[in-house]
């Protein structure tokens, strides 16, 4: 079949390779039709996540169709149309069944990796490093599902590809981030970063009843996209405007009641402290950039909320613990577990409450998978989200 | 270095007069220093020497601080090294201490021992059962071949290397069921060994938390090292990596196998081709 490969730092190639194989009773075999390119996937692409190997096959937001299944997987069927979530879970230990999904206890064989880098380790992840699991990813023809009687998710044939794919990861991925907001009506939640997940928060954070949704971003398009699709009340283009006076304009000198961090450890900035970050990162000093986390800790209200789902892999500097003390902030943060709202958002989306497909910018072949990496690495042609057609 | 060549100097620096026997005593602290760096450089398992230099920084600190009543001496010099002194020592003891923590490996050096635990999802009683089915420990732990339990002895078969297999008998020293279970190697064994494991609730009362201790003891010579080595440069690796399997196994039914885990060595995440061998450990019905 062929599959998108990592191949080193900013090199991605498709390749013919084996098909996958069951190696379990509880495996399943889907034939791909769409998958995605995740902004997670661009910091596999420019090496800021270790225990890559070359020939590693990417991606980990795809659906298609079930062509096999292992025989005590007894909830598919071949021909059924699934959407599989990122996290790999097997739904027996604790915290599958605290619905905590995405530490799953026993889906990362190479948990040690993981403990020696953070202490305890999280699940497995398709095509996501060999610190989390070493699982060959769904940027290919064909992928094999582990636990797939616990992951994949039926999907009605009336709905597009396209409104049904993100629901793999960054869609639940953005609602969890503002359901971690604990919004209560008439809040103001400012969201960092109008890439597709942080699209996803401000539409979430007004479902869930936020007042004003404030985007930080600096492509004008993005921005764009982020009050015409995702509903947000306001854009501030941080190249342009001072974020926090900004902020603290448009919440009565208060600050947001919450702050989701959608950038994660590759921010930019145009300040003085960008250059620094950036520095230390290539001296190894620090292994991310954290300064959206930063200004989102700078500018909350007292009391309020931090949700973080941008991606973190290692170690962050200049960490403002004395705000996050002496103002009582609190922080939340988590990799989704994202078996636990695909259904209800499955719902959202069938009853019309909510079509993602707005993100989606560019389609291409899979095939032309290293032209979409460059694509939404360097925001060309407005680039906002990349599905490659595996079928 | 400095200490031993040119004490003199050394002396001027730290604000001490230079006295023959301040020379004298800075000579022997210098001699102090390369020998515990040497201690630290020769070994692999740096534990032990690097606690020497924690000792020598808590008297290099008591000579300074024994200073500051002597007639002579520069206080504002004396100062400052004593605090340098003290943010050495702290270096040295935060070493030291995250040495320790690895001292696992005393490779051909007495015996090997090794403490581990995990919380499996299944009651007391079916983990129990399922470990002192002695026949099912090959379903995790990776450097077995086959256990038979032959009532009041068990034959073990591990691999070793170069294709070959190593057999011992072993006895189970004490048994009481759904709590503990304690086994050793009968005379004879090549690598002698002994374990204990122990089977309780977790505060909350779900699941079972089971603590295994091991310790074994790798005869010398080269056959000795090599199975050594079949355990693990880092047993207590092995051994966690045998209890998640075990905690897998109980929970889900199998060993969790991801395309770059079967096998042996680094492999990229993808199938494996028609012609490539893969291990799928425990693979057979659980």
């Amino acid at each position: 079949m062929k599959a998108n490969c990592w191949m080193g730092k900013k090199r991605v190639e498709v390749q013919n390779v084996p098909d996958p194989k069951i190696l379990s009773a509880r495996d399943a075999i889907v034939r791909i039709t769409s998958t995605a390119i995740c902004g997670s996937d661009l910091h596999l692409y420019n090496g800021f996540v270790p225990t890559m190997e070359k020939g590693d096959i990417l991606g980990h937001e795809f659906m298609g169709e079930v062509v096999e299944v292992g025989k005590d997987v007894s909830n598919l069927a071949v021909g059924d149309r699934v959407v599989v979530p990122f996290p790999i879970a097997c739904g027996n230990c604790g915290a599958c069944q605290a619905g905590a999904t995405s530490l799953c206890e026993n889906s990362n064989p190479n948990a040690w990796m993981a403990e020696k880098m953070w202490g305890h380790s999280p699940c497995g992840i398709f095509g996501y490093s060999h610190l989390l699991g070493g699982y060959a990813g769904g940027q290919a023809e064909y992928a094999r599902v582990p636990f797939a009687d616990v992951g994949p998710l039926k999907v009605p044939s009336h709905l597009t590809d396209e409104q049904v794919l993100f629901l793999s990861d960054i869609l639940p991925t953005g609602y969890m981030g503002a359901e971690m907001c604990n919004i209560e009506p008439g809040a103001v939640v400012a969201v960092w970063g109008a890439g597709p997940v942080g699209l996803f928060a401000m539409a979430s954070a007004k479902l869930l009843g936020a007042e004003r949704v404030i985007a930080i971003d600096r492509y004008e398009k993005r921005l764009q996209r982020a009050v015409v699709g995702a509903g947000a009340t306001h854009a501030i283009n941080y190249e342009e405007h001072d974020v926090y006076d900004t902020l603290q304009g448009l919440t009565g000198g208060r600050g947001p009641d919450a702050c989701i961090d959608a950038v994660g450890l590759e921010a930019h900035s145009d300040g003085a402290m960008y250059a620094l970050d950036r520095g230390k990162q290539a001296l190894m000093l620090e292994s991310d950039r954290p300064i959206a986390l930063r200004q989102a800790i700078r500018c909350c209200r007292n009391g309020g909320t931090v949700s973080v789902i941008g991606v973190y892999g290692g170690f962050i500097d200049k960490f403002p613990m004395g705000a996050v003390v002496n103002r009582s902030l609190t922080i939340k943060s988590g990799q989704c577990h994202v078996h636990r709202y695909m259904r209800p958002l499955l719902e959202r989306i069938e009853s019309g409450e909510l079509d993602p497909s707005f993100v989606i910018t560019h389609s291409l072949p899979l095939s032309a998978a290293a032209e979409g990496y460059d694509m939404f690495l360097n925001n060309r042609d407005g680039c906002e989200k990349v599905v490659l057609k595996a079928a | 270095m400095s200490q031993l060549t040119v004490p003199e100097r050394v002396a001027g620096l730290i604000g001490l007069r230079n006295r023959q026997q301040t020379r004298w005593v800075l000579r022997a602290l210098g001699v102090r220093e390369i020998l515990t760096g040497l201690g630290i450089l020769a070994r692999r398992e740096a534990a032990g020497p690097l606690w020497a230099r924690v000792a020598g920084d808590a008297m290099d600190l008591g000579l300074l601080g024994g200073s500051f009543g002597a007639k002579g001496t520069r206080k504002g010099r004396l100062l400052a090294s004593t605090a340098a002194v003290a943010g050495v020592t702290l270096a040295d003891a935060y070493a030291a201490a995250g040495s320790s923590r690895n001292v696992s490996v005393q490779k051909l050096v007495g015996p090997i021992h090794v403490v581990r635990s995990i919380t499996i999802n299944r009651e007391p009683e079916v983990v129990y059962q399922f470990w002192r089915t002695l026949e099912n420990l090959p379903k995790f732990m990776a450097h077995l071949e086959s256990v038979r339990d032959e009532g009041d002895v068990s034959v073990w078969r591990a691999k070793a290397p170069a294709g070959t297999s190593v057999e011992w008998r072993a006895e189970i020293t004490l048994d009481i069921p759904n709590q503990k279970l304690a086994w050793r190697s009968l005379d004879g064994a090549v690598v002698p060994n002994r374990g204990v494991v122990c089977f309780q609730a977790p505060p909350n009362g779900r699941g079972t938390e089971v603590l295994v201790e091991l310790k074994y003891e790798p005869p010398g010579g080269a056959l000795g090292a090599a199975i050594a080595k079949l355990f693990g440069e880092e047993p207590g690796q092995q051994i966690a990596g045998d209890l998640r399997r075990l905690k897998q196994v109980l929970e889900t039914g199998t060993v969790t196998y991801s395309d770059a885990s079967i096998h042996s060595g680094m492999h990229a995440a993808r199938p494996p081709a028609p012609d490539e061998r893969v291990t799928l450990l425990g693979a057979s019905e659980v």
